[in-house]
């Protein structure tokens, strides 16, 4: 393939910008990033447009981007699910996370994790879930790569060894770079151009359906006859009675582990009041819409004629099939800069989980705010060189096998986050008992399909295949709650709240000078 | 003490609405009628994307 010019200097320059914006976040609303809370939430001081950036920018990733249209073009209507799996997180959102915001500020809570200590006053269980939060997020953030990496081989950018790796590590350096220095004002900031640069991308190449492909009922006819004649057959455009229970299971599954991911705590928690996670809970969803579109251009692939040998290529195709060369490098570079929103984010989660509950907890107790900051910008590299050095080691379908496994890991801390936001019944020994039945009923249904999502069971004459993800969560729920009764019964103390009640429903008054009470 | 309970009537049972609409593939797996070219399975559950956020927007009104 030869290198498309035009396509990479229009690349080149975008990125370029960004890079630029990356480092300048520093100085944006500025704080003292020697501290924890501003380096890893920007001192928690973001309002509803920014935090709609960055939360948009965060969870609708690059590989998202590429992974949704692709299993649409590979597998028609199942691969839609995540359309109600975006549309579902959000009433979810709207009921769980206004709380966990309020009680985090109550008590300087940065993670998941710290809640969770906070709740059930357990160093382990808090473990558990900071862990089981850094296990999912590393392969995501690989995957990130993987969709860089896309993106700059369908510019025509080849090679063979560390030559043919070469751009991905500039990029991957530049984005260490940045995150170390600005924290999470450098995805912030550069959220806002991923994401008008996306919503433009997609909206011109949807806009442009009508003309290049003579209409979307001719994209969908298309799509049917297509997926009418693959042997063996792959999937059809509306959706066969065999698949209700997956794409069902599917999309409920990943709509509760969303919100739980640390990347999207990160998000959450960086808001400056509790109005903005309310309010981005209504508005959010417009990239749900987008993503909608983004999938269906997965069809206007098949329309077109676009031939790949790996689905993860459908979209680079399609938009160099239809599009001039400098619309293909202004796209190629949203999806590129698209990836390093999320990696920044996550990677800023997953270094915040182990400074304080790793670190901090179990390694040096004393540690000050800017010991802890300082720790969590080291880890952050460690975390994204780590990604890096996956994804250039080992083949693309492992992080892509662990990313999956991730989500079903991911809603294993679902008693212990989400549940515990809302009551106090479980005994912490019980959650991390049922979190541990939980990790391994989903690993292991997993891995004896072959490392796929879900599982089928045969009941009579029906087949059901839920989510793995819920299957291991029915497991881990009834583990926690007959081990809840049975550790009350016998007598074993539970550890002590520093949470009140008053504290999930509103967030701390504000300290005026002189005191009211007298 | 269950979200937005503090005296004013709230709405929340709003929120299960999409549960139900979107969970039961059944319900909306078909092709007619369509709509601008799209088939029945497609628009619907854009029409319920517009709709879940527009009764989110409803309860956070009314819960203020």
């Amino acid at each position: 393939m030869k290198i498309d010019a035009v396509a990479l200097t229009v690349f080149v320059a975008f990125f370029g910008l960004v890079t630029v914006l990356g480092f300048y976040a520093a100085r944006w609303r500025r704080g003292d990033l020697t501290q924890l809370d501003e380096w890893g939430l920007a001192g928690r001081r973001f309002g509803v447009a920014v935090s709609w950036f960055l939360i948009g920018g965060d969870l609708y990733t690059a590989y998202t981007l590429i992974a949704v249209p692709a299993a649409v073009y590979g597998t028609g209507a199942a691969g839609f699910f995540a359309v109600p799996y975006t549309i579902l997180a959000y009433p979810i959102m709207f009921a769980v996370m206004p709380r966990l915001w309020n009680v985090s500020k109550h008590h300087n809570f940065v993670t998941p994790a710290d809640f969770v200590r906070g709740r059930y006053g357990s160093n382990g269980l808090a473990l558990a879930i900071a862990l089981t939060g850094i296990l999912a997020t590393m392969p995501y953030i690989a995957l990130q790569l993987v969709g860089m990496q896309v993106v700059i081989g369908a510019m025509g950018i080849t090679g063979s060894g560390l030559a043919g790796d070469l751009p991905l590590i500039i990029a991957f350096v530049i984005l260490a770079a940045y995150t170390y220095t600005s924290g999470l004002r450098a995805p912030a900031m550069i959220a806002f151009v991923k994401d008008i640069m996306i919503y433009a991308a997609v909206l011109v190449a949807i806009c442009a359906i009508p003309a290049k492909l003579g209409g979307f009922a001719h994209v969908f006819a298309a799509a049917k006859v297509h997926f009418a004649s693959v042997v063996p057959p792959a999937g059809s455009v509306i959706l066969g009675p065999k698949a209700y229970w997956s794409y069902a299971t599917l999309a409920i599954g990943s709509a509760m582990a969303l919100f739980i991911y640390p990347h999207a705590v990160t998000g959450i928690l960086s808001a400056n009041r509790v109005d903005v996670v309310k309010r981005n809970a209504v508005l959010l969803p417009a990239y749900s819409f987008l993503l909608g579109l983004v999938a269906l251009l997965g069809y206007a692939a098949i329309a077109a004629g676009v031939h790949v040998t790996a689905p993860s290529q459908v979209m680079p195709a399609f938009f160099r099939l239809l599009f001039p060369s400098w619309f293909v490098g202004f796209a190629f570079a949203a999806i590129a800069i698209g990836a390093l929103v999320p990696a920044a984010v996550m990677s800023i989660a997953a270094a915040n989980l182990w400074t304080r509950n790793v670190y901090k907890t179990y390694l040096k107790p004393s540690a000050t705010g800017a010991q802890e900051a300082q720790n969590a910008k080291f880890s952050s590299l460690v975390v994204k060189l780590g990604a890096l050095a996956f994804i250039i080691g080992v083949p693309t379908q492992y992080a892509i096998n662990l990313q999956l496994l991730g989500g079903i890991w991911i809603l294993q801390t679902f008693p212990a986050i989400v549940v515990g936001l809302f009551g106090r019944w479980f005994h912490h020994r019980a959650l991390l008992w049922g979190w541990g039945a939980g990790m391994l009923a989903g690993t292991a249904l997993s891995f004896s399909q072959g490392v796929k999502p879900t599982f089928a069971f045969t009941l009579g004459s029906a087949t059901f295949a839920p989510y793995i993800g819920l299957d291991a969560l029915l497991v881990n729920l009834a583990v926690t709650c007959l081990l809840t009764i049975a550790f009350d019964r016998a007598g074993i103390a539970r550890q002590i709240d520093i949470t009140s009640a008053d504290e999930y429903l509103a967030a701390p008054a504000v300290v005026v000078a002189t005191s009211t009470l007298g | 003490m269950k979200p937005g309970s503090q005296g004013k009537p709230t709405f929340w049972w709003l929120l299960a609405l999409p549960f139900l609409a979107l969970l039961f593939p059944g319900l909306y797996a078909r092709s007619d009628p369509g709509l601008f070219g799209f088939p029945f399975f497609y628009w619907y559950q854009f029409v319920w994307l517009f709709a879940t956020s527009a009764l989110t927007a409803l309860v956070y009104l009314r819960s203020r």
